[in-house]
């Protein structure tokens, strides 16, 4: 028999001080709502991925190999003698606790665990006491563990809890990269038949159908003359994409998200607008239908395997170089690991030339892929836009950093020039500065843990974000939030729909189309989601008669 | 003196004594971090908590509409509706403070005659804490309609292709 708890016995801190465990002993909670569901067997079959087997995270039992600590253990031995970063980001942490508070995981959730320091210490542990002499000697004492199915089961837990958006790393002053041990841990889970469903689901259907989504080639090609016919039916203007054409000069790769789920769908309808206004000679494929890499969320390998897929087609094609539309990944693969995957540049394409502008891409002369933001931008510098930000009156922007464009190579300005000359003055508020740029807040659902089951979790990750967007809604009545990523474009609007419900989210290229003027336009009287635009139209009739 | 004038004289001590009982109740080390850092960009969940805590503190002292107390509540609860996993747990915070005002008031309750006030804050406080379950059940039920919403959305430029719309499936 036991009393009736008061309120503060319910509360494990006020009634009573818990005994002091070792952050060994705390074991994770696979509350539902925290993690991923395991992946489904068939998918790992279609990649030729091991130890297929349906699993349940509640169930004791995973189902792991007989022979899983060697298979670990052997596998962190030939990442520690292929990766020196591995190595040197185990052996040189001092843990100052620069990084602690920097994670939007730990400001999120609160999980001590969830401090990148003792993130990685969950890996590192294990490192120590199988690959260094006082681990193996000493122990817990040294902060070594044994490799049991406890510790694969946290790993599981945490390594998911990591987006590997970098943050952490900004703070550290050795610069140890928290990434880089969240991808090679997920190599080791992956190693022992232990991945998420949503990300494994969706490299296999990339894989093997060329999108994330398992769209058909034919579902693909549709989606989109059914995004030129809106156009069309907006703006008048016909615009005419096409599909797997030899000698096009540019081949333009976009994600998924960007043609079948709203808002990134008006995201590719501003592509279309831009493309058909400058003239620009491309063509998608429907082989290399999908920008994003979910692959390089589970293994530098699966990574690997799906960035060839948009280059082979490139190669076939006989284009002359790659445009990207508003991804993050896509390019933080390019810029931070393609090079390494290869071994050498991308020979058989030529360094990027604008053919509007003559404007020579040198960043991008090793993997030869244009970001659309720093294409876009370039129009604009040189005057060869025609533009009117009052259609975009509606709008009052800020601007989320989203953590692989901005963290992950540098793009800061040219979002944002391309925002103030798409948007009245005014109608542009920055977040503070301690949540954007380089310090930006992940949207906390990215590297492939943008599942439904977890919802909690993202909730709570993304609460940084959120925080910061809150503010700018209340104190400037901000009602968008403007990016450059389709993974944010699918995420934020359910983080905001929690945190934030009257935000709306929008692509940059977006207002790029509601703002380029054609000349044999007809007349807009909406933007491209057919929402009216203030001061046109019945809107100016009215504000007419009114002044009348 | 009334005890609502008391309670806004001693607001201060009171709300901080409350918000930091709800932070000692997350781990120690976070504990620390959220007692420590000031900044509220830095530190939501700090700011979450004391912006709400101070907001529930006033519904009490100060008339207020039912939505307003409602949106004060919602601001500690839709933290705590993530973070912990029963809504008695989530909502435990809101009676802590029965104790606190006891404690903090504890002299000019013994030299004032206050009882029949201190008992009328205590039904308060239960109101507030019944109106809580409204505000965590809410929250809840909003995660599974993002859970399906999400999923609808996944296909929704395909759905206006076909004419539907997130409501017709």
């Amino acid at each position: 028999m036991a009393k009736v708890p008061k309120p503060s016995e319910l509360l494990p801190g006020i009634s009573y001080q818990p005994p002091a465990k070792g952050w060994m002993d705390v074991k994770p909670d696979f509350r539902p709502g925290t993690y991923c569901n395991p992946a489904a067997p068939k998918w790992m079959e279609w990649i030729g991925y091991p130890y297929p087997q349906a699993r349940s995270i509640p169930d004791n039992e995973w189902g792991l190999p007989d022979n899983w600590q060697e298979i670990v253990l052997q596998g962190m031995e030939d990442r520690l003698d292929r990766f020196r970063s591995l190595k040197l980001f185990f052996d040189i942490c001092v843990r100052c606790g620069a990084c602690a508070d920097k994670c939007h995981f730990f400001l999120g959730t609160g999980d001590p665990k969830n401090m990148p320091v003792l993130r990685a210490e969950l890996l590192r542990s294990v490192y120590r006491r199988y690959f260094k002499k006082i681990g193996r000697v000493l122990g817990e004492i040294a902060g070594a563990r044994d490799l049991s199915e406890d510790v694969i089961k946290e790993w599981f837990f945490y390594l998911y809890q990591c987006t590997i958006c970098r943050r952490c790393s900004l703070f550290c002053p050795y610069g140890i990269d928290m990434a880089e041990m969240t991808l090679l841990g997920r190599e080791l889970l992956a190693s022992v038949g232990l991945n998420i469903d949503w990300a494994m689901a969706s490299v296999a259907q990339c894989y093997d159908k060329g999108s994330h989504i398992g769209a058909t080639p034919q579902a693909f090609k549709d989606m989109i003359d059914f995004l030129a016919e809106e156009n069309e039916r907006i703006t008048g203007i016909t615009t005419t994409p096409s599909y797997n054409r030899k000698g096009a000069e540019v081949l333009f790769v976009t994600p998924s998200g960007d043609y079948f789920a709203d808002p990134g769908s008006f995201t590719l309808m501003g592509y279309l607008l831009l493309f058909e206004y400058i003239g620009l000679d491309y063509t998608f494929s429907t082989y290399a239908a999908e920008g994003g890499n979910f692959g390089w969320f589970i293994s530098h390998e699966m990574g690997k395997r799906l960035n060839s897929k948009i280059y082979a087609e490139a190669k076939r094609l006989g284009v002359k170089w790659i445009l990207g539309g508003e991804c993050g990944h896509m390019w933080r693969v390019c810029n931070q690991y393609m090079p390494t995957y290869w071994g050498e540049p991308v020979n058989f394409l030529e360094e990027p030339v604008s053919p509007i502008t003559g404007t020579r891409f040198e960043n991008a002369k090793i993997h030869k892929m244009v970001h659309i933001s720093e294409f876009t931008a370039d129009l604009i510098k040189n005057g060869k836009l025609n533009l009117d930000p009052q259609r975009n009156a509606h709008i009052k922007l800020t601007f989320h950093d989203s953590c692989n464009t901005a963290r992950g190579m540098g793009i800061f300005e040219e979002p944002r020039y391309i925002i103030n000359n798409v948007l009245p003055e005014g109608h542009f508020v920055e977040m503070p500065p301690n949540t954007i740029r380089e310090k930006t807040f992940c949207c906390g659902s990215s590297s492939g843990i943008n599942a439904s089951e977890n919802m909690e979790l993202r909730m709570q990750g993304g609460l940084p974000r959120a925080n910061a967007v809150r503010w700018v809604y209340e104190q400037y009545g901000v009602n968008h939030l403007g990016c450059i990523c389709a993974l944010d474009r699918a995420t934020l609007p359910t983080l905001l729909e929690y945190w934030v419900p009257e935000m709306q989210v929008t692509g940059i290229t977006e207002m790029v189309g509601n703002a380029l003027i054609f000349p044999d336009e007809i007349e807009r009287t909406t933007d491209l989601r057919d929402r009216d635009l203030e001061g046109f139209g019945e809107a100016a009739e009215e504000d007419a008669e009114e002044g009348e | 003196m009334k005890l609502a004038d008391l309670l806004t004289q001693k607001k201060s001590q009171i709300v901080a004594r409350w918000i930091n009982l709800l932070y000692d109740s997350y781990p120690p080390e976070t504990a620390i971090f959220l007692k420590k850092e000031k900044d509220k960009f830095d530190n939501p969940i700090g700011y979450g908590i004391s912006r709400g805590l101070n907001g529930l503190f006033e519904t009490l002292v100060q008339e207020m509409e039912r939505e307003q107390i409602l949106a004060a509540l919602d601001e500690v609860i839709r933290i705590r509706a993530l973070q912990d996993c029963s809504p008695s747990q989530a909502l435990a915070f809101i009676f802590l403070l029965k104790n606190i005002v006891r404690e903090e008031l504890a002299e000019e309750l013994e030299q004032q005659n206050l009882m029949e006030e201190l008992q009328e804050l205590d039904a308060r406080i239960d109101g507030l804490s019944l109106l809580g379950f409204d505000v965590y059940t809410r929250r809840r039920e909003k995660l599974q309609d993002m859970r399906i919403n999400e999923v609808k959305n996944r296909v929704s430029g395909f759905l206006r292709k076909s004419g539907m719309s997130m409501n017709d499936i």
